[in-house]
C-alpha cells in the first residue's frame, strides 16, 4: 500500500518532497504536498523506514493509503 | 535619520575605542566591557571589521544597522519543544514563524527592493523558517543571486547545526562569513527534555540518542567554521528547570571551540502558541533570572544582549518591523532599482554619527573618573534609533535596558511592551504593565512624556527623565547617574534595590533558528 499525505494536517514544508527516492512527492496547487500511490513504494528497497513519514513535523500526516494493495518489491 | 553632529577636534574611532576599552579594564579583569559592547574592545582587527556593521553581532552596530530575513527554507530536519510547526499566523509572531514563503527568485526582489528603501540594510539572513541547511538548493541559490545583484550585502544563516557539517565548504564558497548555530545543551540528557526527535541520514532517532547526535554535529561544524576563519554566534535558549545552569557548560564549550558570541534568550512559551513546553505550563524565565546567567556567563566571552527575538522575516533596524512594507503583493507591481549610491552615502553618515557618538560617552566617561561607589542602577531607555534618546514615553514599543555604574553604561537588553497595548486593553493596561516590564529600572530616559504617567511611573519609584531628550544615550545615561549619586550622598534621596521584571510572553522572536 503506497503512503499518502493527510492534506488537513500537511503544512506544506515540504521536508519530503527532496527526501523520496521515487520522487512521489509532489507539490499541489494549494501549496501542499500530496503522494503518487503509483510510484510510491513505501520506501521498500531503499530505507527501513518510509522516508515521508520520518521527516514530517506533523504526526499522522503521511499515512498508509488502504485504498491501494500493499506494494510488491519486482 | 540620524545627522552629523561632531565636534571640532575629531579623535579616530579605533583610537576612541582603545581609549574606551582601557577606560573599562578590559585587559585587567576581563569580566565586562570587553568585545562587541564598547566598540572594537579586544577584539582581532579581522573580527571586529566583520562585525562592526552587523547588527546582531555588534551591540554598538545595532543602533545604526539593520538586516533582514527571506523565509525561503520551509523545511526542518528536528523537532524542537519550543517550536509549533504547525503555527503560521501573520498576527502572531514566534520564532522561526513567518507567513510568507518566498522562492529564492522572490526573495532577491524583496532584498533589492528593501535594500534601495532602507539603506541601513547591511546583512541578509536565512533563518528558516524551517531549518537553512534542510532546504540547501533553495538557500544557497538565494545567496547565489543577492551575491550577484547587490554584493554590498554580507549573507548571514541560522542554523540548528544538524546538516552544517556537510554544508562548511558550501558555506566558506558563498562566502558567507556570519553563521548562527542554536545549541541547547552539550548532554544528551538534558536534550532529549528539548528535542523529541530528528532526522539524520534518513532515519528518525528519538530520545537520548538524537540529541547525542545532535550535539556531536553541532560543535563539529562550529569547530570547522571557525577553524576556516568563518564568525560564528551561538544561540540558547534559557529553559528554567532543563538547561539554565547547564548553559554555563554550553558557554564553556562552544568558547572553547572559537565561538566568537553567545546569545543566552529567554523561552517563549505561551499555551496559546501550541508548543509542548507552552502546552505543558514551561515557564520561561524572568528578566533577572535572564541577566544573573548571562552574566555568570560573561566573563567567559562575550554576551550579547541586545538580541530582540525578532520574527524571522523582520526588516528594518532590529525590532522595528516594516515587512509589512514589503509583501510579495506590493513587489510583483513594483519596479526595484539598486541605489548603491545612496546607501554608500547614508552609510557615511552613519560612520560620523558613530564617532560623535563615542566621543560623547567617553567625555562623560572621563567626568565620572575618580567616582568610588559601588551602586549599580538600572535605566530604562525610548529610542528610535540612532544611539539617541528621540522616543516619546508613549510611543516607544520596546525600551532598552542599561546598567549604570560608576565604570560605565552597560546595555543589558531591550523591554518589549507594545504587545500589550493591543487587543482592546485600554490606557491604564498598557501603563501597568509597562511598570512590571521595566520593574527593575530606577529611571526611564524619554525624549517627551505626559503628565498622567509621568506621575504613576513616579508613584511606582521609577524616575521619567525628559532632560536629555535628542541626545546620546551612553552619554545621558552616564549623567543621570553622576546626578543620582549626587543626590544620594547629600541625602536628598536614598538608593534602594529594586524588584524584577517580567518578559513579555508572545510577539517578536526569530534569532532561535
Ligand atoms: S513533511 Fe509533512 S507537513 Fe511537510 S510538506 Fe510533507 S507532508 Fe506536508
Ligand atoms: S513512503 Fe517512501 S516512496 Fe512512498 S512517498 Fe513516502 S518517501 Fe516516497
Amino acid at each position: 500500500m503506497p503512503y499518502k499525505i493527510v492534506a488537513d494536517n500537511c503544512t506544506g514544508c515540504s521536508a519530503c518532497e527532496p527526501e523520496c527516492p521515487n520522487k512521489a512527492i509532489y507539490e499541489t496547487p494549494d501549496g501542499l504536498f500530496a503522494i503518487d500511490p503509483n510510484k510510491c513504494t513505501e520506501c521498500i528497497g531503499f530505507y527501513d523506514e518510509p522516508q515521508c513519514v520520518a521527516v514530517c513535523p506533523i504526526e499522522d500526516t503521511c499515512v498508509i493509503d488502504t485504498r491501494y494493495p500493499r506494494y510488491q518489491a519486482v | 535619520m540620524p545627522t552629523a553632529n561632531l565636534s571640532s577636534h575629531t579623535v579616530r574611532l579605533d583610537e576612541l575605542m582603545q581609549k574606551i576599552a582601557k577606560h573599562k579594564g578590559c585587559s585587567s579583569s576581563g569580566k565586562t566591557g570587553c568585545g562587541s559592547k564598547a566598540g572594537s574592545g579586544d577584539l582581532p582587527p579581522e573580527i571586529w571589521e566583520k562585525v562592526k556593521n552587523h547588527p546582531c553581532y555588534s551591540e554598538e552596530a545595532h543602533h545604526h544597522y539593520a538586516r533582514m530575513h527571506v523565509a525561503v527554507a520551509p523545511a526542518c530536519n528536528m523537532q524542537c519543544n519550543y517550536c509549533n510547526r504547525k503555527y503560521d499566523c501573520a498576527n502572531e509572531s514566534r520564532p522561526g514563524v513567518v507567513s510568507e514563503r518566498l522562492t529564492p527568485e522572490q526573495a532577491v526582489k524583496k532584498v533589492l527592493a528593501v535594500a534601495s528603501a532602507i539603506p541601513q540594510m547591511t546583512v541578509l539572513g536565512i533563518a528558516g523558517p524551517g531549518d537553512p541547511l534542510a532546504n540547501p538548493d533553495k538557500t544557497f541559490k538565494t545567496f547565489e543571486l543577492v551575491a550577484k545583484a547587490a554584493p554590498d550585502i554580507k549573507l548571514c544563516l541560522s542554523t540548528n547545526g544538524l546538516a552544517l557539517p556537510d554544508y562548511v565548504d558550501t558555506i566558506q564558497k558563498f562566502n558567507i562569513d556570519h553563521v548562527t548555530i542554536t545549541i541547547n545543551m552539550i548532554d544528551p540528557e538534558v536534550g532529549a527534555e528539548i528535542y523529541p526527535w530528528i532526522f539524520y541520514r534518513h532515519k528518525r532517532y528519538r530520545g537520548k540518542e538524537a540529541s547525542k547526535i545532535l550535539s556531536e554535529r553541532q560543535l563539529e561544524g562550529l569547530e570547522m567554521l571557525t577553524e576556516r576563519g568563518i564568525l560564528c554566534k551561538v544561540n540558547s535558549v534559557m529553559i528554567p528547570g532543563i538547561n539554565d545552569q547547564h548553559l554555563v557548560e554550553v558557554n564553556r564549550a562552544v568558547k572553547a571551540r572559537g565561538a566568537f558570541l553567545h546569545n543566552i534568550m529567554p523561552l517563549i512559551s505561551a499555551p496559546e502558541h501550541g508548543t509542548v513546553f507552552g502546552l505543558r505550563g514551561q515557564r520561561g524565565p524572568t528578566a533577572q533570572e535572564l541577566k544573573a546567567l548571562q552574566d555568570k556567563c560573561e566573563g567567559e566571552m562575550n554576551m550579547m544582549r541586545h538580541c530582540r527575538q525578532c520574527r524571522a522575516d523582520a526588516v528594518g533596524l532590529l525590532g522595528e518591523d516594516r515587512s509589512q512594507e514589503f509583501t510579495l503583493e506590493k513587489l510583483r507591481t513594483q519596479e526595484v532599482k539598486y541605489d548603491l549610491a545612496t546607501r554608500r552615502a547614508y552609510q557615511e553618515l552613519v560612520e560620523q554619527e558613530r564617532k560623535a557618538k563615542a566621543q560623547a560617552k567617553q567625555q562623560e566617561l572621563q567626568a565620572l573618573a575618580g567616582t568610588r561607589s559601588e551602586l549599580k542602577i538600572l535605566v530604562a531607555v525610548a529610542t528610535k534609533g540612532g544611539g539617541r534618546i528621540n522616543e516619546h514615553f508613549g510611543h516607544a514599543k520596546e525600551f532598552q535596558i542599561y546598567e549604570v555604574s560608576a565604570t560605565g553604561a552597560k546595555f543589558i537588553g531591550h523591554r518589549r511592551v507594545d504587545l500589550y497595548c493591543q487587543g482592546g486593553f485600554g490606557e491604564e493596561d498598557a501603563l501597568s504593565t509597562i511598570l512590571q516590564a521595566l520593574g527593575d529600572c530606577h529611571a526611564v530616559l524619554v525624549a517627551k512624556i505626559g503628565g498622567c504617567p509621568k506621575a504613576e511611573l513616579k508613584a511606582a519609584g521609577i524616575d521619567p527623565v525628559d532632560q536629555y531628550a535628542g541626545q546620546f544615550i551612553e552619554q545621558s545615561a552616564i549623567a543621570y547617574f553622576k546626578e543620582y549619586l549626587a543626590k544620594v550622598e547629600r541625602g536628598e534621596i536614598e538608593h534602594r534595590a529594586r524588584g524584577d521584571a517580567q518578559i513579555r510572553q508572545g510577539g517578536l522572536l526569530a534569532g532561535v533558528a
